[in-house]
């Protein structure tokens, strides 16, 4: 009998009578409202992207192949985290090991990308109080930036967990959270990428 | 098993391979290259809004939906998801027409 309560207390722990769990459901209308926030500074972007009194303009100073190069990075750090999170679900746990810590590498060596590109903005005298552009620009990929340094802290903690206490398979979901996380992280990128460098580092037409 | 721990992954077996996540991957890469390559390209500089937002919407989508598994997940979580996108997308847009960015 006192099996049979626990194990109702346990079914009824994450899910709710849609038969949702209640964690991820939760992820998903946090990704949903962080659509807002990100769609408000890219809105600004945009509104402001010609505004600007003084240089550096976008065409001037936006360098496409180093944000491609960050952008390919991101992009395989969203494989390797799928890749870790089935394996987790295996319970092959030397594999999802290995896939946890490569999106932590990269999602690092993307962070890297961001502070040489703020850093050689900075030393071309663009700054977030040069003109507008700078001020929605740093706004903007230091947000983001900001959302990648924390998936990337969140990836060691479970790595870090999975050595310590181990995650087995039936405990994927908190491997699958943190992956939710980071693949937003990666398609608001994808976004920006596209809006803010494709878009908006082109000269004006001859 | 407990059925808490069944809920946590009844769509496990839905889930894409390893061989898939990689083709997405794959796919993924080379869109990026190609939009790079048509940057370079002035012959199609009036087409560029149309190519680089379609491409970009390709990769948005294939990682949404295999990557995040919205494919095969319950559409209660793309509902929340792509409710919020939408009306951040139309925050947006509204936005920039009131302040005259049009």
């Amino acid at each position: 009998m006192q099996d049979i309560e626990v194990e109702h207390q346990e079914s009824t722990d994450h899910a709710n009578t849609l038969g949702v769990d209640m964690r991820k459901f939760l992820m998903w209308v946090f990704l949903g409202s962080d659509c807002l926030f990100f769609g408000a500074f890219i809105a600004t972007y945009l509104l402001y992207r010609n505004s600007s009194i003084v240089g550096p303009y976008p065409h001037e100073i936006l360098d496409i192949p180093v944000t491609s190069a960050s952008t390919f990075i991101l992009l395989t750090s969203s494989l390797a985290m799928v890749l870790s999170l089935a394996a987790f679900q295996r319970g092959n746990t030397s594999a999802a090991r290995f896939w946890l810590f490569a999106t932590a590498f990269l999602g690092s060596t993307f962070l890297g990308f961001q502070v040489f590109e703020f850093y050689h903005f900075a030393h071309e005298g663009l700054t977030p109080k040069t003109n507008l552009f700078g001020a929605t620009f740093f706004t903007l990929t230091g947000f983001h930036g900001a959302h990648v340094a924390l998936g990337v802290i969140w990836l060691f903690s479970l790595l870090g967990v999975s050595y310590t206490r181990g995650i087995p398979p039936e405990k994927s979901m908190n491997v699958e959270l943190a992956g939710l996380y980071w693949h937003f992280v990666d398609i608001v990128w994808v976004v920006i990428f596209t809006v803010i460098y494709l878009l908006s580092s082109l000269p004006p037409s001859s | 098993m407990s059925t808490g721990e069944h809920l946590d992954n009844h769509h496990d077996s839905d889930h894409p391979t390893a061989k898939q996540y990689v083709l997405v991957g794959i796919i993924l890469t080379v869109i990026t290259i190609l939009e790079v390559g048509v940057y370079y390209v002035e012959a199609l500089r009036s087409l560029f809004a149309a190519i680089f937002l379609g491409a970009g919407a390709i990769k948005f989508a294939f990682v949404a939906f295999y990557y995040m598994h919205l494919k095969m997940d319950h559409y209660l979580f793309s509902a929340f998801f792509f409710g919020g996108l939408v009306l951040a997308t139309s925050i947006a847009i509204a936005l920039m027409a009131i302040l005259g960015a049009f």
